[in-house]
């Protein structure tokens, strides 16, 4: 496997964003992953989304860790700021990342391995400290890079290729993020790119740890008959309970929504999501009705889709909390932070 | 009995249960000797426990300023019944032992050699104080009155450091001065005071501190300029960290805006910790962590990371006691090894050595210096023994002039003017290549990872493409050779043999030599500071026939390293190791070089018969 820039071909007629790129702007380098990934659809929807809102590619820094979904951080964004870390271990470099600079959108891409086993303790810590990030897990139930290994997101009852049943419960990710506070969580589907493209925008735009669980099979070891993370079965069981239509900042809301329907939520940015139920018994604004809504579904083998809680949660925000200032902390000049030699001299009488 | 008059040049060791205020008189103790003007050392040897262990402070005054462990004991102050028997053993014929005369001493285990102090302590507190825990308190403060009139120390100094301790409750400053009058009072009335070991007043203490390493090397860290704290509490470097938090809470907060210009997160583990500061080191924030050993086992993964990927990160390793979880509270130079070659695959770190806490701020800065200009891992290694205990220290000093050496980074300008940024690049030919920070300019895009890279930061399998830049890393530690802190050298053309140490042994090392000296045994010495070793190592190494390497670990790890990453022939180095995890005593290694030349004659006379 070599590195393969994708050949950029520039079409006159191609429809620029804010900035004047193009979509072929946001692409990245040509993807070595299996035909029919369904990582490869998350990427395209990241590029869609990311040309959407018009960020600029330098300032967008893809993180990710290791495995299939590890990859694709450098099938994006090209003039962004990729980071491919190690395994499980992406939200600490987001962290001290963002740290040094909030600035920036930084969207995190892992895998259920990723995250789920090795990563579990660091995705739980990213989202109490409600790091300001989009994080992305490419959920396909199984370990792709070391050719098809049950993973800790695999449902009980699912076979394997080789037709080994897993016996032991999964962790649902977005049933971690409900309980763990997080204030943006959604689920989706690789092969629903209209429902995925406005989510990660949303997410985007989102102050404070925004969660996007894509269920995204796996077409080489976990797309047969018996597996619960297969194209078929996943169109069949997943059940779009809440759309969300992201609405640039400045943009008037054009589509014509029905009170009590539709529920515009301010993002950060000035941007806005509004949210339209489809199914007319769920509360996407409370964490604890959603948890209990989308663990009932769970249970009957459905999984429900879209973005499933949203709040603000800006005020417990990383750098709202921690008081730092405006201005990036890797931007502050040296005689902000020097105390002085005069300053020294004084600190020592406490040490004679 | 007793001995000559000794005066400003005796070793008082105290033996007490760790929880009932004991370190508040012992700290009390040292100052007051320290304000008198007298080089003054104090060790404590405490246990991973909160309450109601033995624990023991030693206390030197030396007159020639020897602040290491001379590994005798002149005066026991036995406050621990449970320790009684070891403590009495351990006393110097002709010295003395103060106890809790309120309850009678075990008859067995007396001693001749010694001369014996009873104060009632405890009746003294009873009658005086109330409350159960003020006369634990106040026991122990009272044998600080007691040593204050055996000792002759001014008590002015011990009423001024207590006005300044407890400045904000006064009443604390008459209930613990009344406590060191009932000592001192008692001593006067049913001894002879002072007793031939004491304190006179000098004046060699001026310009300079009492500080422990951690809250030094936190120190240099405000001052290098660090803005990004990750960090996983463990013995004993916590107070690292902690002296950072309360240093950049005064010192950087925004006059106007009162917001914080640092952030400092506590991790879930030192794996989120070290990943913190390598997303920040990478993002262009002066970043860093402090840890121990078992932090550094868990660290290994992202150090080799920061290594292949050439991220700075300053990591501040206070060692202790290992294997595994070891003993936390004690001291050793254990992570020599562990520290130099952290991670899989051919890894090799930046290691700096400090021997004092006022090497730790200065060599605080210069990691983060070397971070950057490097673009790698920088290890501080202190010890717990420089880390947490207070050493009298040079006044230490900031040169307004610093400017931070950010290193080889790409700014908008200069992004501006290039055609094309490659990452990995050695445009410099010294293995060095050029960064860049996102969201500067669109031209500084690239692709950081662990895995196989090109040197234009694109992903490979290619053999050649992947040596290429393996090769690359040699030559930037190559460079590193001459950019680490120099050996410190006393060196003497007539001298074949030499003493080869590193950190927090200097002081004993330097006391050794001295008494070896005294005794017709003269040595040269060299003190690393930074790996990897440069050319002024090598060159000392040759000129010795026979090099005593000093060193606080079981397996020789600093001999090691030397025979690893120098021409040095193995077999002249001979090793002197001290790994009980109390600090390194002058005795030892004046014992241990003796033995080794009593050795070497005999066999030079074997064969010669």
């Amino acid at each position: 496997m070599t590195f393969i820039p994708k050949p950029k071909v520039t079409h006159p007629n191609l429809p620029r964003n804010e900035l004047g790129l193009t979509r072929r702007d946001y692409e990245g380098a040509l993807s070595t992953l299996c035909a029919g990934c369904g990582h490869d659809s998350i990427t395209a929807a990241i590029v869609e989304a990311c040309w959407g809102i018009s960020a600029k590619p330098e300032n967008v820094v893809k993180l990710s860790g290791i495995g299939c979904s590890s990859k694709t951080t450098a099938y994006f964004v090209s003039g962004g700021h990729g980071f491919n870390s190690v395994h499980g271990r992406m939200p600490s470099i987001a962290m001290g990342a963002n740290a040094a600079n909030h600035r920036l959108h930084y969207i995190g891409i892992s895998g259920d391995g990723d995250s789920l086993s090795i990563g579990l303790g660091q995705f739980c810590h990213a989202i109490r400290r409600n790091l300001d990030m989009l994080y992305i897990i490419e959920n396909n139930g199984v370990y792709g890079l070391t050719k098809g290994q049950f993973s800790a997101s695999a449902d009980v009852g699912t076979k394997a290729k080789k037709g080994e049943v897993n016996h032991q419960p999964p962790i649902d990710p977005v049933l971690l993020a409900l309980n763990l506070g997080a204030g943006f969580v959604a689920r989706s589907f690789s092969g629903d790119k209209r429902q995925l493209v406005p989510l990660i925008q949303a997410g985007l735009s989102y102050k404070g740890f925004a969660f996007i669980d894509v269920m995204s099979p796996c077409v080489t070891f976990n797309d047969h008959e018996g597996s619960t993370k297969s194209y078929a079965y996943t169109r069949e069981h997943m059940e779009p309970v809440v759309e969300a239509d992201y609405v640039p900042f400045a943009r008037e809301i054009v589509a014509d929504y029905s009170p009590g329907e539709a529920l515009p939520v301010m993002m950060h940015d000035g941007s806005r999501v509004v949210l339209r139920k489809l199914a007319t018994d769920y509360d996407p604004t409370d964490a604890h009705k959603a948890h209990a809504y989308v663990q009932e579904h769970l249970a009957r083998g459905e999984h429900l889709t879209g973005l499933l809680h949203c709040r603000p949660t800006e005020d417990t925000e990383f750098h709202g909390l921690n008081r730092t200032p405006d201005v990036p902390l890797n931007e502050l000049p040296y005689a902000k932070l020097n105390p002085g030699a005069a300053t020294l001299g004084k600190l020592l009488a406490r040490y004679r | 009995m007793s001995a000559a008059t000794r005066i400003n040049d005796f070793v008082i060791k105290i033996a007490t249960v760790n929880g009932t205020g004991s370190a508040s008189a012992n700290t009390l103790l040292m100052k007051s000797i320290f304000r008198s003007g007298i080089p003054v050392m104090g060790k404590n040897y405490f246990p991973s426990n909160i309450q109601g262990l033995p624990t023991w402070y030693e206390i030197r005054v030396s007159k020639d300023g020897y602040v290491a462990r001379s590994g005798k004991v002149d005066i026991m102050v036995c406050m621990n019944a449970e320790t009684y028997a070891r403590d009495v053993r351990e006393v110097a014929a002709g010295g003395y032992l103060i106890y809790d005369s309120t309850w009678p001493r075990p008859a067995l285990l007396k001693r001749d050699d010694v001369t014996v102090i009873g104060v009632p302590l405890a009746r003294l507190c009873n009658e005086n104080f109330k409350g159960v825990r003020t006369r634990i308190l106040m026991k122990n403060i009272c044998y600080a009155g007691v040593l204050a009139a055996l000792l002759d120390l001014d008590v002015e100094r011990i009423r001024e450091l207590l006005a300044e301790t407890y400045a904000k409750k006064p009443a604390l400053i008459d209930s613990n001065m009344q406590a060191i009058q009932l000592g001192y009072d008692y001593a006067k009335a049913n001894y002879t005071c002072p007793l031939p070991l004491r304190v006179e007043k000098m004046n060699s203490t001026a310009g300079h501190v009492m500080i422990d390493g951690n809250t030094a090397a936190g120190l240099g860290a405000v001052y290098a300029g660090a803005t990004v704290a990750g960090w996983y509490p463990i013995t004993p470097s916590t107070s690292l960290m902690d002296a950072f938090k309360s240093f950049a809470d005064k010192l950087r907060i925004d006059p106007e805006t009162k917001r914080a210009n640092f952030a400092f997160i506590q991790a879930e583990d030192e794996l989120a910790a070290i990943g913190m500061v390598l997303g920040a080191s990478w993002n262009g924030a002066r970043s860093f962590t402090a840890t121990s050993g078992p932090g550094i086992s868990l660290m290994n993964e992202f150090l080799g990371l920061g290594y292949y990927a050439e991220i700075p990160a300053v990591v501040f390793d206070v060692q202790r006691v290992g294997p595994s979880t070891g003993m936390p509270t004690r001291t050793q130079q254990c992570d020599l090894l562990a520290a130099a070659y952290a991670s899989h695959g051919d890894t090799k770190h930046v290691c700096l050595y400090p021997a004092n806490p006022e090497e730790c701020f200065y060599m605080a800065v210069q990691a983060f210096d070397l971070a950057e200009r490097l673009q790698t891992p920088v290890l501080v290694l202190l010890d717990l023994d420089i880390g947490m205990n207070d050493w009298m220290c040079r006044d230490l000093k900031w040169d307004d002039s610093y400017v931070p050496d950010r290193g080889k980074v790409l700014d908008r300008e200069a992004l501006e003017k290039i055609d094309k940024f490659y990452r990995y690049l050695d445009k410099d030919e010294d293995g060095i290549p050029y960064r860049t920070f996102p969201g500067v300019h669109p031209k500084g895009a690239y692709f950081t990872r662990g895995s196989g890279h090109t040197q234009l930061g694109t992903y490979t399998e290619d053999a050649v493409e992947y040596q290429r830049v393996l090769d690359r890393l040699l030559r930037k530690f190559a460079t590193a050779k001459r950019l680490v802190p120099k050996p410190v050298i006393e060196r003497d053309t007539r001298n074949d043999a030499a003493i080869v140490s590193i950190g927090s042994c200097d002081g004993a090392v330097r006391e050794a030599l001295d008494m070896l000296a005294a005794r017709g045994v003269r040595l040269d010495y060299l003190r690393v500071r930074g790996f990897p070793f440069g050319e002024e190592v090598e060159k000392f190494l040759e000129e010795h026939a026979v090099v005593y390497v000093v060193e606080q670990n079981r397996d020789a790890q600093l001999r090691s390293l030397l025979t690893l990453e120098t021409r040095v022939e193995k077999s002249k180095l001979r090793s002197l190791l001290h790994y009980s995890g109390l600090p390194v005593s002058s005795a030892f290694i004046v014992d241990g070089v003796l033995a080794d030349r009593a050795e070497g004659r005999r066999a030079v006379a074997g064969e010669a018969s």
